[in-house]
C-alpha cells in the first residue's frame, strides 16, 4: 500500500491554514510548526477553532486553504486512512460490538501486521489493563475505557497522536491522575502528542508547549512558564490563570524600566516585560505575587495605597481578597497562609506591594477583559 | 427487610411486608388477564379444532383428537407451505435491499430533510393496504411506467406480463412492509456514534472496510428487528398474493383464507394456521440464536 502511514516521519508543518464555514473563519490563516517528539497543546475557549484544527490534521475536514506537512510529506488532500495520524477521540469512540482487544487490534488488522497478539499485549501492559482484554468497552469505567483509546492510538505507532480533550468526560481527581499517565506514556513512547483541550491546568501539566488559540488565530506560543509569566495578550492574562490589568500610561523610562502612572500612583515595570507600543499600556500583575498590608506599613517595590477589602474568602491554602482601589477597580490578591497572621477583614483599608519584576505591560489598547468571561471549565 | 417493614409499618409489619410482595403480581394481573383472554384462549380454541373430524351434518365437526390431521395437512399442502417460505425470504432480502441504504441516508446523509424523509417512509400506512396493493397491479400493467421502461430498455419482451405473476407477489410484499424494514434499520443506524465510522478511518479502515467492520455490525440490531418484522407478516398475507398472483402463487395464508371462508373445513384450516404459527416460531429462533445479536438489542 502506498501509504504514509508508516513511512512518515518529522516535524508537523500548518501552514497558512484556513477553515470557513459560510463567512465564518474558524481558523484563520494558522502556521505553526509542532517538533516531532514534543507535547504540544492547543489551548483555547470553546469555539476558538482548536478542534477544527485538529480535525483538519487528522483528515476528518478539509482545510479551505492551507497545506499541512509531516516531515517532507504532505497530508493536506489525504484521506484519514492513509494518514501517518492516529485520534483519541473526545467521547473514546471505542467499537462498542468488539472486545477491547479487537479494539486495540483495529488498526493493525487493517494494515495487515503480522504478529498482532504481541502487540496489542505490549500496549495493553504499557495502560496497565491486560486483564481486560476480553471484555466489551460498556464493561469499563470511563478511565479505564479512556486508557484503552489512548492504546487503540499508540499501538499504531503513528508519526502524530492526536487528542481531542481526552479527559473531559473523567472526574477531576482522575483527570488528574490521567494527566501523570499520559504524560508518562508520551515519554516511554516518545511519539509527538497534539493535544486540545480548554482547561489551561491540564495543558500546562502535560504540554512541553503551549498554543494559546483565539478566534481561529494563535495569541501566544510558548512554554507553560513562559505564558504563565510573559504574556503577551490581555487574552492570554486573563485565559491562563488570572490577572489585575490597570489602564496606565508610561510617564517615564530609565535605564531598564518604565515608570508607570496608574490613576496618579507611580509603579514600575522592566522595558523588556512589556509589550506596549506607545505611553498607553495595560499595567499586569499576577494576584499570587501581590502582598497585602494595612495602610501603617511599609513597603519597598511597587506599592498602590488606598485599598479597601470589598470581599474574603479563605480557601485553606491561601486567602483571596477583592480589593477596590480609589478608581473604583477591583484587584484580586491570594495571600499564602503561611505567616500565622490572620487574615484581614472585610471593609480594612489596605495597600499592596509588589517586587517590581513581576510587573508586566500590555498593549495599553487592548480590551482589559479579553479572555476573562470565557468559562474554563464549560464543555465544546 | 424487617426493618424497612417496621420503618413504613402500620400496626403489624408483616401486613405490610406482604403487600409489598403482592404488588408486582397486582401489577401483572390486567396483562395476564389480556393475554388469557385474547390469546391463550384462542390458540387452545385453534388446536382443539385442528383436531376434529366432519360429522354427519354440514358444517358440523366432531372432536376426535385426531392429530393424524397435522400430518395430512402437512402432505397436501407442502408446495404451497415451501411456496410461502420462499416468496417470503425473497420478499424480506429484497426489501432489506433498498432499505438500508435508504435507512442509511435518512441517519447520516439527510440533514434538515431528515423528518419529512421519516414522515414519507410511513406515508404509504395512511393509505389503506388493499388499496395500496391494487396500485401496485396499475403501476406493474401492460401500460404502466415499470412495464414501459422494462419494454423501452428491451429487458422485457412485448407479450410478457408482470401483472398475475410470482414476480408481482413478491415484489408486492416487500413493497407492502417496506417502513417495517427501513424504521428498525433507520433506528438503530442512527443510533450508532458517528465518531466511531470517523474512528474506523482514522485506524486505516476504508469506506467500504468500515461498513464492513464497523457500520454493519452495530445495525445488526435493526437489521434483526427488520427482517422479522417483514418476514412474519409476508408469511401470513394472502392480501398479495389474491390481487396480484394467479393460481400457482398461492400462498399458504390463501389456503386457509379458502378453507375457513369458502370450504368450510375448519380443522383444516386451524391445523393449517397452527402449522404456520409454529414454523415462523422455529424460523424466527433459529435466526435469533444464528444473528447473535441478543447482546446488542
Amino acid at each position: 500500500m502506498s501509504d504514509a502511514s508508516t513511512s512518515a516521519k518529522g516535524d508537523l508543518q500548518l501552514r497558512n491554514i484556513t477553515k470557513t464555514y459560510g463567512d465564518f473563519n474558524a481558523v484563520d490563516d494558522l502556521t505553526l510548526t509542532i517538533p516531532e517528539g514534543s507535547f504540544f497543546a492547543l489551548l483555547g475557549p470553546s469555539g476558538c477553532g482548536k478542534t477544527t484544527t485538529l480535525r483538519m490534521i487528522a483528515g476528518l475536514e478539509e482545510p479551505t486553504a492551507g497545506t499541512i506537512h509531516v516531515g517532507s510529506t504532505e497530508i493536506t488532500d489525504m484521506k484519514p486512512y492513509r494518514r501517518p495520524v492516529n485520534t483519541v477521540f473526545q467521547n473514546y469512540a471505542l467499537f462498542p460490538h468488539l472486545s477491547i482487544f479487537e479494539n486495540v487490534a483495529f488498526g493493525l488488522r487493517r494494515r495487515g501486521i503480522k504478529d498482532v497478539k504481541e502487540q496489542v499485549d505490549k500496549v495493553l501492559q504499557l495502560v496497565e489493563l491486560p486483564h481486560l482484554a476480553e471484555r466489551k468497552p460498556t464493561q469499563l469505567s470511563g478511565g479505564q475505557q479512556q486508557r484503552i483509546a489512548v492504546a487503540r492510538a499508540i499501538v499504531n505507532r503513528p508519526a502524530l497522536l492526536l487528542l481531542d480533550e481526552p479527559l473531559g468526560a473523567l472526574d477531576l481527581k482522575l483527570r488528574r491522575q490521567m494527566q501523570i499517565e499520559l504524560k508518562w506514556i508520551q515519554t516511554e513512547v516518545g511519539l509527538t502528542f497534539v493535544h486540545v483541550t480548554h482547561d489551561q491546568e491540564e495543558a500546562m501539566t502535560m504540554a512541553d508547549t503551549i498554543a494559546v488559540m483565539n478566534e481561529g488565530r494563535i495569541e501566544q506560543m510558548g512554554t507553560p512558564a513562559d505564558l504563565y509569566d510573559n504574556p503577551q495578550t490581555a487574552f492570554v492574562a486573563n485565559f491562563l490563570g488570572q490577572s489585575n490589568l490597570i489602564k496606565g500610561n508610561v510617564v517615564a523610562t530609565d535605564g531598564d524600566s518604565h515608570t508607570v502612572d496608574l490613576f496618579g500612583q507611580k509603579v514600575k515595570v522592566n522595558k523588556n516585560r512589556s509589550v506596549a507600543r506607545d505611553s498607553s499600556i495595560l499595567f499586569g500583575i499576577r494576584p499570587e505575587k501581590i502582598r497585602i498590608q494595612e495602610n501603617s506599613h511599609t513597603n519597598s517595590g511597587c506599592v498602590l495605597e488606598g485599598g479597601t477589602i470589598v470581599d474574603v474568602s479563605y480557601i485553606g491554602v491561601s486567602t483571596q481578597y477583592q480589593v477596590e482601589m480609589p478608581w473604583g477597580q477591583e484587584l484580586m490578591v491570594f495571600e499564602q497562609n503561611d505567616d500565622g497572621i490572620p487574615p484581614l477583614a472585610k471593609g480594612d483599608s489596605v495597600k499592596l506591594s509588589w517586587e517590581p519584576v513581576f510587573s508586566f505591560g500590555l498593549n495599553g489598547h487592548e480590551d482589559a477583559s479579553a479572555g476573562s468571561e470565557v468559562n474554563p471549565t464549560e464543555d465544546e | 427487610m424487617v426493618a424497612i417493614a417496621r420503618k413504613s409499618g402500620g400496626a403489624n409489619p408483616l401486613d405490610s411486608l406482604r403487600q409489598k410482595v403482592a404488588m408486582p403480581y397486582l401489577l401483572l394481573l390486567p396483562g395476564m388477564l389480556w393475554l388469557i383472554i385474547f390469546f391463550l384462549s384462542p390458540i387452545l380454541t385453534l388446536v382443539s379444532t385442528s383436531t376434529k373430524v366432519p360429522g354427519m351434518g354440514i358444517g358440523e365437526f366432531v372432536q376426535e383428537y385426531r392429530w393424524a390431521n397435522y400430518w395430512d395437512a402437512i402432505t397436501a399442502m407442502q408446495t404451497q407451505f415451501i411456496r410461502t417460505f420462499f416468496y417470503a425470504i425473497i420478499a424480506t432480502l429484497l426489501a432489506l435491499a433498498i432499505s438500508y441504504p435508504l435507512a442509511y441516508a435518512i441517519a447520516f446523509k439527510s440533514g434538515r430533510w431528515k423528518n419529512v424523509l421519516l414522515v414519507l417512509v410511513v406515508a404509504p400506512f395512511f393509505c389503506s393496504f388493499i388499496l395500496r396493493t391494487i396500485a401496485w397491479r396499475q403501476i406493474l400493467a401492460q401500460d404502466g411506467i415499470v412495464f414501459k421502461t422494462l419494454e423501452f430498455l428491451h429487458l422485457i419482451s412485448p407479450d410478457t406480463r408482470l401483472t398475475s405473476s410470482a414476480f408481482a407477489v413478491v415484489t408486492g410484499l416487500a413493497y407492502n412492509f417496506l417502513p417495517f424494514m427501513t424504521l428498525p434499520l433507520y433506528a438503530s443506524l442512527e443510533r450508532i456514534d458517528p465518531r466511531t465510522m470517523e474512528a474506523s478511518g482514522d485506524l486505516y479502515a476504508n469506506g467500504i472496510t468500515t461498513f464492513r467492520k464497523v457500520t454493519l455490525p452495530l445495525s445488526m440490531p435493526g437489521v434483526v428487528a427488520g427482517t422479522l418484522l417483514t418476514f412474519i407478516p409476508a408469511a401470513g398475507d394472502f392480501v398479495n398474493a389474491q390481487i396480484l398472483g394467479n393460481p400457482s402463487t398461492t400462498m399458504i395464508g390463501n389456503v386457509i383464507n379458502a378453507q375457513y371462508l369458502q370450504t368450510t373445513n375448519y380443522p383444516l384450516a386451524a391445523t393449517l394456521s397452527f402449522i404456520l404459527m409454529i414454523a415462523i416460531l422455529i424460523i424466527v429462533l433459529v435466526y435469533i440464536r444464528k444473528s447473535g445479536t441478543d447482546e446488542l438489542v
